[in-house]
């Protein structure tokens, strides 16, 4: 794939925080409606690799391309801008407002005074979560406070409101962390439906069974390089933990212990 | 309460919170605390009309209450907004009497309301951005930084005035003298009322339907989340602390209009009735929950219970006593409907 025909093409990209490099030159190529698992272990630079990716940090050095056009302002607000979303670890809710709040929060749909259009936020919160986050709980209205939802439901709206924005990259880091068996079920089925809408997403997490069954492609990534890269027909999900061991044991992705 | 008449039918029908159409649980449920408050005031009026008839069915004493009000109410109005934000202003009553003595000053001087006026609310809203710059960029808790811009602008006045008033009186020939305290219909509604309820419609319609409002309400709720989904944190600390500030110097505007008077300790005393409104209305120390209908009905509540006390024949003494108790007594009130319904 070249940096024109990719959703998002990282190139050479490295950075370091003062005098300690966090990542290596780093070569990513993202396509459309693909869904790529990063593993790593803690420390290997996942992290910082998202934060290049939605703009927090700037890279030290590198191009990043999204849609064929390269980035030179590295922002939050430009990264939603042209549409890269990022569902957090704390997923970003205000547990004491409603869900019609929520939805729009630092995004309202407002008039030119600033004021909110209330019955179209209520509308259009309404229409995703019976549609398209399949909400069929009588439970959950749009008037419900955050707080009264379960970790997998918060999970669901976060991602929710990252399809509505239409962003073309949603990035979910470690969106299963601390949920039950059956609340991680419901957000593998909220990634899938990323998928199912034609759009791409980076999934961050240590589970290799929750990454194997929903995504593409496998990117590991070892102290600040890309370690491999495989798609799901090229690796069983028993190799890639096999592959994950050995790199935790012995520093390297191959049987013998040498380089890949 | 446009009148007083509301107040005495108040007794025998309790006002029903009508649910327009909607489902009458739902509405209970999304407004118990406005509910409670009401049935606070109402119950507290019921009290005062039984207790004292003879001054509680006659139209001086609403008259009186509506006259003096709005130079805490206001501010309790904007306070609800660094109330909600989970901070705290303890100088606004300091920026009252800095402010104020720049009104006098000033007007003494250039003989013009309109310019006085304008100088003292920049001086008000300039306040307020210092405390905001202090709790939003310097990284103080507001209560801390506002202890000490309390004293700041309270020694300031001191050094200004030298401890002297300015005396006002010509205030009354200016026409915006009866724009702000005038009195409509013949001497019944006094023009501060008028102005205090319609800041408190204007500020609700900003606090539950604009942008600036729900973003408070977000920073209030969980700053964290609120930076991430894009909301200007600190801007938005920055601006309520500014608006307390403004309608600080505003209510001074109103208190010295009134007096034609002012004097340097001008809002010594303010202080923890303004905060006891906002909170006997229901606005969450916690912050990302309050009402501005609350705030008003606890202005109403605050503001009648002194003169409601001694009406009844209870003497003077009994007053804070019974500020305690209400506030102690509705706040827990609060605290439960919200755990039961958490």
């Amino acid at each position: 794939m070249t940096a024109s025909e990719s959703l998002l093409s990282l190139r050479r990209i490295t950075k370091g925080f003062g005098k300690i490099p966090v990542l290596h030159e780093i070569d990513l190529d993202i396509g459309s409606n693909e869904i790529v698992a990063l593993v790593g272990d803690n420390g290997a630079g996942k992290s910082t690799l998202i934060k290049v990716i939605t703009g927090v940090h700037s890279p030290s050095s590198g191009e990043v391309w999204f849609k064929g056009e390269r980035r030179n302002e590295h922002s939050v607000k430009r990264s939603r801008e042209i549409g890269i979303e990022t569902v957090y670890q704390e997923r970003a809710l205000a547990d004491q407002q409603a869900l019609w709040r929520n939805m729009f929060a630092g995004r309202e749909l407002t008039n030119r005074f600033g004021f909110i259009d209330v019955a179209k936020q209520k509308a259009e919160t309404e229409r995703l979560l019976r549609r398209q986050m399949g909400f069929t709980s009588k439970a959950i209205t749009i008037d419900s406070e955050v707080r009264g939802l379960s970790g997998g439901e918060k999970q669901g709206v976060a991602i929710g409101r990252a399809l509505y924005f239409d962003a073309d990259l949603i990035i979910l880091d470690e969106p299963t962390m601390g949920l039950s068996l059956k609340e991680t079920t419901r957000v593998l089925d909220f990634v899938k439906d990323i998928r199912r809408q034609g759009k791409s997403a980076i999934f961050i997490d240590h589970n290799i069974f929750h990454v194997y069954d929903v995504c593409d492609r496998f990117v590991i990534l070892d102290r600040g390089r890309i370690a491999g890269d495989f798609r799901k027909e090229e690796l069983s999900q028993p190799e890639l933990v096999r592959k994950m061991l050995l790199l935790a044991t012995t520093g390297s992705l191959d049987e013998e212990g040498a380089q890949a | 309460m446009s009148g007083g008449s509301e107040q005495v039918t108040g007794e025998a029908v309790a006002p029903q919170p009508v649910a327009k159409g909607r489902d009458w649980a739902a509405f209970v449920a999304a407004h118990k605390i406005q509910i409670a408050i009401t049935l606070i005031l109402v119950g507290l009026y019921s009290l005062f009309l039984t207790g004292n008839p003879d001054v509680f069915l006659r139209y001086d004493i609403y008259r009186s209450f509506m006259s003096t009000m709005p130079f805490f109410g206001i501010m309790a109005l904007a306070m609800t907004f660094v109330v909600t934000l989970g901070e705290m202003d303890l100088s606004f009553p300091s920026v009252m009497g800095f402010s104020t003595w720049v009104f006098g000053t000033v007007y003494v001087s250039s003989e013009s309301f309109l310019l006085a006026l304008l100088a003292c609310l920049l001086v008000g809203v300039i306040a307020g951005l210092g405390n905001g710059l202090l709790v939003a960029k310097v990284g103080i808790p507001s209560i801390v930084a506002t202890i000490g811009t309390m004293f700041l602008w309270r020694g300031a006045v001191n050094m200004a005035a030298e401890g002297k008033g300015i005396a006002l009186v010509s205030l009354r020939e200016s026409p915006l003298h009866q724009v702000f305290v005038g009195r409509l219909f013949d001497d019944v509604l006094p023009m501060q009322f008028v102005w205090m309820v319609a800041i408190a419609v204007f500020l609700g319609l900003i606090y539950r339907r604009h942008r600036f409002g729900s973003h408070v309400l977000f920073v209030g709720d969980n700053a964290a989340s609120a930076a991430m989904m894009g909301i200007k944190v600190d801007r938005v600390k920055i601006a309520c602390f500014m608006l307390v500030g403004g309608f600080a110097a505003l209510a001074g505007v109103f208190l010295t209009s009134e007096v034609t008077y002012f004097w340097p300790s001008q809002g010594d005393g303010m202080l923890l009735t303004t905060l006891a409104a906002v909170f006997i209305g229901g606005t969450s120390v916690f912050g990302g929950k309050g009402t501005l209908y609350g705030t008003f009905i606890g202005v109403l509540i605050i503001g009648s219970l002194e003169a409601g006390i001694v009406a009844i024949g209870l003497t003077g003494f009994y007053v804070q006593f019974l500020y305690g108790l209400l506030i102690t007594v509705s706040v827990s009130i609060y605290a439960l409907l919200l755990r039961r319904g958490g």
